[in-house]
């Protein structure tokens, strides 16, 4: 080994390989051995790190990217007006809709003239990174700190609207994700980098 | 030789061929957990409390696993093997004095299925068939991994089985006697072996792991290098044996270390305490089989803490460590028992 090698060291933790001769006390090999075992005994009782998955579940974060939710306003009509900017942003294109015209009759379902009849997330190719919610003009979409849960078969990780649109009568928080500075920082035209 | 004598003893090997399963059966859940133990992790817990179920779960699932046999295995041999090692594994308990006697209306029974005046020499005998249930198995394979798995296992056999060999003929010559009964007996009143054969004690230590296959020597299955080694084309309950007969060998491998080197069933203060006859003999076994929990706790302490040793290496501790300390240890004793004791 040269010496330039010898200056890379990312850690500065790197050990230079000894040939020596071993001492006769290192080549009983029991002290060693005691060593070992006394680090491995002292293990034995240390506090056990596992959490008990089903009954006990490791806190998320408030802000954990996590599944998605159509949020509705609070009259319940959906947020969502299909413009297509979330699926624009998308950079593992997992987003796809059909835009449709709002009856007269639907004025109790969508905020708008115009909504999503059909809203698909791919969960296989969605990456989680956000970029869906921060590029939504309409505060519709959202990610949350719920876990996408495992399928058998792939077609079943493409979540429509009846999975992602939030229920009425079991609302999903997102006060956390959507702080009033947030939504400050996101309606600064000037700050955006879409214009 | 009457009913009585014949039914004892009937009723002792069944006591006991159970018992090895059992125990068996339940290292290998504290195999587990103390695995998990000493990586931090809690093991099994989910099968019954404290995951005590574990055991039967994964013989019901090696029960339900697909019987295979490779196309060109031999038929015959293929069976044979894991047959053979369970069997030898079980064997060895016979002549291992489980506690004193028992005196059962009047009549004195030993706990011990059979006192040869052999015994270290049958002990021995038995073990080293052992290996030919490996041997066999991995012959049989016809995989070159498991030839691999059982080449490793009989020169690591053959270089341990000396220096072993060697440590227990100083126990022979200070006690004068083959018979593991009388061995134990003259190690009563603490007079225990450990305490004037520390060098055999360690050189035997030692020797077990490796005779056991297990970590730091366990060369013939080495699942990172062999896939396997020997069983790697075992499946079912043939691979159930070949794993069980090594926990059966381990338990053995410690009832034989607490026999020779720790007094067997021998406890302090053993007949200073006025207990009745009975009452001693059920608290030496007692000690006997805490002795052997110990052993087998320090089993899997070294299988959790040591790497496996390289091939080489294993070979040279083998003939140029243990050996000549062994030798060594066997002259010593020698010279010090003709100088003390004659």
């Amino acid at each position: 080994m040269n010496q330039d090698q010898k200056k890379i060291s990312l850690t500065n933790r790197s050990k230079v390989v000894s040939n020596k001769k071993m001492t006769l006390m290192e080549r009983f090999y029991l002290p060693a051995i005691f060593k070992g075992m006394s680090i491995t005994a002292s293990h034995f009782f240390k506090r056990e790190v596992t959490i008990q998955y089903p009954e006990v579940k490791r806190p998320f974060s408030d802000i954990y990217r996590g599944l998605h939710v159509l949020k509705l306003d609070d009259e319940g009509r959906e947020r969502c007006t299909a413009c297509g900017l979330c699926a624009l942003a998308c950079p593992a294109e997992s987003i796809t809709m059909i835009a449709a015209e709002r009856k007269e009759d639907e004025r109790n379902l969508y905020r708008e003239e115009k909504y999503a009849s059909m809203y698909e997330i791919n969960m296989l190719r969605c990456i989680f990174c956000g970029d869906c919610e921060s590029a939504c003009p309409k505060e519709a979409i959202f990610l949350t700190n719920r876990t996408v849960p495992s399928e058998y078969e792939r077609a079943d990780f493409i979540y429509g609207k009846d999975v992602l649109v939030e229920k009425k009568d079991s609302r999903i928080d997102v006060s956390k994700r959507q702080t009033p500075e947030v939504l400050a920082f996101k309606q600064d035209k000037s700050k955006s980098h879409n214009n | 030789m009457d009913i009585q004598f014949i039914l004892y003893k009937i009723i002792l090997i069944v006591a006991i061929l159970l018992l090895s399963l059992m125990v068996a059966m339940y290292s290998t859940l504290a195999e587990r957990k103390v695995a998990g133990f000493f990586q931090d992790r809690l093991g099994p817990n989910r099968a019954g409390i404290f995951g005590l179920l574990q055991p039967v779960a994964d013989g019901l699932k090696l029960f339900m696993k697909e019987e295979f046999m490779p196309a060109n295995a031999d038929k015959v041999l293929y069976i044979m093997g894991p047959s053979l090692t369970m069997l030898v594994a079980l064997l060895s308990s016979a002549v291992i004095p489980w506690g004193g006697t028992l005196i059962i209306a009047g009549r004195e029974f030993a706990l011990q299925v059979a006192d040869v005046n052999i015994g270290v020499l049958y002990v021995f005998a038995v073990v080293s068939i052992g290996v030919y249930g490996i041997m066999i198995g991995g012959w049989a394979s016809n995989n070159k991994y498991a030839l691999m798995g059982s080449v490793r296992a009989a020169s690591q056999m053959i270089s341990y089985e000396l220096a072993m060999s060697m440590s227990i003929v100083t126990i022979v010559m200070t006690t004068g006697s083959l018979s593991l009964n009388e061995i134990v007996t003259q190690q009563q009143g603490m007079h225990w072996n450990v305490f004037t054969q520390p060098i055999g004690f360690v050189v035997f230590l030692i020797c077990a792991f490796a005779e056991t296959n297990r970590a730091p020597f366990d060369l013939p299955e080495c699942d990172s290098e062999l896939i396997g080694g020997y069983h790697t084309e075992y499946s079912s309950m043939k691979l159930g044996f070949y794993l069980f007969s090594e926990y059966i060998n381990m338990f053995i491998s410690s009832a034989m270390i607490a026999s020779l080197y720790f007094g067997g069933y021998d406890f302090p203060f053993m007949h200073d305490m006025g207990l009745s006859h009975n009452m001693v003999t059920l608290m030496g076994t007692a000690a006997l089989f805490l002795k052997i929990t110990f052993f087998g706790f320090l089993f899997m302490w070294i299988r959790w803490t040591l790497p496996r040793f390289r091939y080489d290496q294993l070979m040279r501790f083998g003939w140029k460590g243990l050996m000549p300390w062994a030798i060594a240890n066997m002259v010593l004793t020698g010279f010090f028992y003709m100088l003390f004791k004659k």
